[in-house]
């Protein structure tokens, strides 16, 4: 067990070294084989009255002459050493970790990314239990009531929730449940878990459910459709044979062999929700990493979109991690040697 | 599907569309959220808060929210050059002079602030002095003196730290050559630029003279800023207030709170009543979700200022009761095709024409958005806000004059018509829209277009900007637009019409006008104290342009801005075309 833990996570480093590289190359070699000049990059960072000379002198100030392994060594060592940059009138310290400073707001990435990291987590674990539950409950219940108008009217929400996008629920529910009835709270709408736990969950009630729904979805007939399969086994009906309760058959032999292809997916589906539920929280103006990637995107701030992919992958390489942990207690069959 | 199914979703299908109907009438509601009725009812019309004061109020308390979808480029007032921050910076800081808090034309009128008049100009206009209020503070204790003044003017010019405010004091004060920065060079003595020879006093030297000086006086870079509290970049953190209000919090990208500055004394200052207890400024909301929230009372103010966005637009101007509500003020911003008139044939003034006549001009101002979001029918460069405009009307303004077009083709030796590129900006709908309609219009009478997009962020500095990739590549026509820093002539024209602004280096605004007739007006202009007589000048330059067709103008821009519920002191002002921030208040 542990040695196959620490081979994870020696391969968990690596898979974010790659993404890394990756990443550095789509925003720093890829637009220069497009033909893009060191002058081209350091013109993002500038005012609309800067002049070509202005303009070469930050391209060697924020060292995009340097050749491109330079660069990419530099940040690798931000993230272990942090860095310092001279902004003309001060020098600016950016403390290890330093995932990027960015030139636009004049401020080190990381300090945002775990700023935004609570909101972030907060929609992310309250819509994945909310979803979990109700979707897997959902599932269950209609593989074991194939056929009745509660199976079809649960699979056809369903086939609405997965359909509908959530840039289209969020503002509609928000309309309707927050500025018309006015039982949820406004767009925007955060308070911290530790200062008040009924407030956080109030504010976020709304986002949640719309999350939620959109992913319980997929749950659900999934769910439906591994109960289906393994509840006509052989071994559900020795079960039954035996005289085992009906409740027991369904949690225990039927539920446990359904679950093992769910748990991938929600271990998944979490990580990359933790990197930010980009549409979610741009929908509900919440200030999470999604948000972040947003708004780093739109106003082209390189160093913040590298931040934040980082931290992303991080997520899922974890989440995966996790999940794959997690098959060994719920599949008996899995051992981990 | 079977049939059950089908039920239980068209069952779904309607829910949601009763719900979709529940959004549409959820927002008629436009009583006062408190009840109140300060307002005269016959007040709320559209566009009524163009030219009166929407609920005029000395009411004090309450908490004034503001929100916008982005963030701007910084509060820093030496560091930003956004017409909505020019716009709220002065609840917190104070220029020497500033825009009169009135609606409509009379708000692009300056008055004093810091200053206690408007400049005194000597030396032929080269020498501007102003002399400050006794009893300014900022919101430290600490006196506001001339010397802060110097001080913040002078940080604002260095472009390598400070990298977003205009460039206007580092072009025209006649600064030592060995002044670098305030950073660099804190020992050069720049009395040649600013005097300031007591604390009440400061003195402006031009390198040339300007008669319309004031207008740089109240950019917000002549905000007054103490140097010992002066950390660069990181001034944006917490820039200190002259004004009523000061910065409790800022948390950038998220959200910046203003409480009231208990050193600012209502007795320095005629023009600002100062009524909220504090405002609340969200960054980043969804912009359709702030569009609702301003429907619903929920917020009052879009401080972006453009108008609403396409989803909320129909829903405002299809109900009366919220078009009632609505504002469609003409911005100073004008959308345009350059027609390069050093690209053959285009280097006649007939083919030019041609291009003009041919253009469908109904066609480009839907490509903006229509009459509501769009704009007007663009007849000349210069919009209708700024002084000196006249009415043009040199050109056909319906679906386009293939007669005419003809006509004018013959004249320039091109019967048959011609072929050349136009260039716009490939990640902006609207300017695809532009380009495609001109290319449909401009077929019918001969003249073939290949459209090229070229990507925004380098278009004016690699593309359309750079003299000689347009001239290697013959592209005749690129689509842009010009906003003007302030409503007069200078404020719109100075960049886009002079030919001696252009690099070669690329990073042009003016991409077609290379005309010696305009430069030597403008330097006319420069040396005219006479407001009138520039204003004048200016309106003719407008007209050489149009004469000349270096320009066809789509529209002058417009936006649908709604009037919050539950705000006091409601107008648009003449001097940023969007609601005066100066003198909100809470109902």
């Amino acid at each position: 067990m542990v040695t196959y833990i620490i081979r994870r996570l020696i391969g968990a480093v690596l898979m974010l070294v790659i993404v890394s590289m990756v990443t550095f190359s789509i925003f720093f070699v890829v637009p220069r084989i497009a033909g893009a000049t060191s002058e081209d990059f350091a013109s993002r960072y500038m005012g609309r009255s800067a002049d070509a000379e202005m303009i070469a002198v930050t391209a060697e100030k924020l060292g995009f002459n340097d050749p491109i392994p330079v660069q990419y060594g530099r940040w690798i060592s931000g993230v272990f050493v942090g860095s310092e940059f001279d902004t003309g009138a001060t020098v600016e310290e950016c403390p290890a970790p330093c995932f990027g400073y960015s030139f636009i707001k004049r401020q080190p990435v990381w300090p945002d990314l775990v700023d935004r990291i609570p909101v972030t987590l907060s929609l992310a674990l309250g819509a994945s239990v909310i979803w979990l539950l109700g979707g897997v409950a959902t599932g269950v219940l209609s593989a074991l009531r194939k056929g009745t108008i509660f199976d079809r009217a649960a699979m056809s929400i369903a086939l609405a929730g997965v359909s509908l996008p959530i840039f289209f629920t969020g503002i509609v529910s928000l309309v309707i449940f927050s500025y018309g009835l006015g039982i949820t709270a406004p767009g925007g709408s955060f308070t911290p878990f530790l200062e008040n736990p009924v407030e956080w969950a109030y504010n976020l009630l709304l986002p949640w459910i719309t999350l939620a729904f959109l992913s319980a979805a997929a749950y659900a007939r999934l769910t439906r459709a591994g109960m289906l399969e393994t509840m006509s086994e052989d071994y559900i009906r020795t079960a039954r044979a035996k005289g085992m309760q009906e409740s027991r058959v369904v949690v225990k032999h039927g539920l446990r062999a359904a679950l093992t292809p769910i748990l991938t997916i929600f271990g998944l589906d979490l990580g990359l929700l933790l990197g930010g539920a980009v549409l979610t929280e741009s929908t509900f103006s919440l200030k999470g990493l999604g948000d972040y990637a947003v708004q780093a995107i739109v106003t082209n701030d390189l160093p913040k979109i590298m931040g934040v992919t980082m931290v992303a992958a991080l997520f899922v390489v974890l989440a995966s991690l996790i999940v794959d942990l997690l098959y060994a207690v719920v599949d008996p069959r899995v051992r981990l040697g | 599907m079977n049939k059950r199914s089908a039920l239980a979703f068209a069952a779904a299908g309607a829910a949601l569309s009763l719900g979709l109907s529940a959004c549409g009438g959820g927002g008629s509601e436009t009583k006062p959220a408190d009840g109140s009725s300060a307002a005269p009812a016959a007040a709320d019309a559209f566009n009524a808060g163009l030219e009166a004061v929407f609920n005029p109020s000395d009411k004090k308390g309450g908490v004034l929210k503001m929100a916008i979808s982005e963030d701007w480029d910084s509060i820093d007032p030496g560091d930003t050059y956004y017409a909505l921050s020019w716009n709220l910076v002065r609840i917190y800081g104070r220029s020497l002079v500033t825009y009169t808090p009135a609606p409509g034309a009379e708000g692009r009128k300056l008055s004093p602030d810091l200053a206690e008049n408007l400049g005194e100009s000597s030396d032929g206009g080269k020498t501007w002095t102003y002399k400050l209020r006794a009893g300014l503070k900022f919101e430290d204790g600490t006196p506001i003196t001339s010397k802060d003044v110097k001080y913040a003017v002078l940080r604002s010019m260095d472009k390598e730290t400070l990298v977003n405010g205009p460039t206007y004091f580092n072009d025209w004060l006649d600064l030592p050559k060995d002044f670098k920065s305030v950073y660099k060079t804190p020992d050069v003595n720049t009395d040649s630029a600013i005097e300031t020879p007591d604390d009440q006093t400061i003195v402006f030297h031009l390198k040339k003279a300007y008669g319309g000086f004031d207008n740089f006086a109240a950019l917000p870079g002549t905000i007054p800023v103490p140097k010992d509290k002066d950390t660069g970049v990181k001034y944006r953190e917490h820039p200190v207030a002259s004004g009523p209000y000061k910065f409790d919090k800022v948390e950038a990208g998220k959200q910046y709170t203003l409480v009231r500055n208990e050193h600012w004394d209502p007795a320095t200052d005629p023009i600002r009543k100062a009524l909220p207890d504090s405002y609340e400024i969200s960054l980043g909301v969804n912009a359709d979700d702030l569009d609702n929230r301003i429907l619903s009372g929920d917020l009052h103010i879009d401080l972006a200022g453009s108008g609403v966005q396409p989803a909320a637009l129909g829903r405002v101007l299809g109900d009366p009761a919220l078009k009632a509500r609505a504002d469609n003020p003409t911005g100073a911003r004008t959308w345009y095709t350059s027609i390069v008139s050093d690209v053959a044939p285009l280097d006649n003034v007939e083919c030019r024409k041609a291009v003009i006549y041919g253009a469908d001009r109904v066609g480009l101002q839907n490509a903006y958005g229509g009459e509501f979001a769009g704009g007007d029918i663009a007849t000349g460069l210069m919009p209708p806000s700024i002084g000196g405009w006249k009415k043009l009307d040199l050109y056909p303004t319906g679906t386009g004059d293939v007669e005419k077009a003809k006509a004018a083709l013959a004249a320039c030796g091109k019967p048959d018509g011609f072929e050349t590129i136009m260039a716009y900006r490939a990640d902006r709908p609207k300017e695809k829209a532009t380009a495609e309609s001109l290319q449909q219009a401009l077929a019918k009478v001969g003249i073939k277009l290949e459209l090229k997009g070229y990507p925004t962020g380098d278009y004016f500095a690699l593309y359309a900007g750079k003299p000689d990739f347009v001239k290697k590549n013959g592209i005749g026509l690129a689509t842009n637009g010009w906003g003007a820093d302030w409503n007069d002539g200078f404020g719109f024209m100075s960049q886009i019409v002079d030919s001696r602004t252009i690099r070669e280096s690329g990073g042009n605004y003016n991409i077609s006008i290379k005309d010696k007739e305009i430069d030597a007006k403008i330097d006319q202009i420069f040396t005219e104290t006479d407001v009138a007589k520039r204003d004048a000048l200016w309106g003719e330059i407008d007209q050489r342009v149009m004469e000349q067709a270096y320009v066809l103008p789509s529209v002058w821009s417009k936006g649908v801005l709604v009037r919050p519920l539950g705000a006091t002191n409601v107008f648009v002002t003449g001097a940023f075309d969007m609601y005066d921030y100066l003198n909100l208040g809470v109902q």
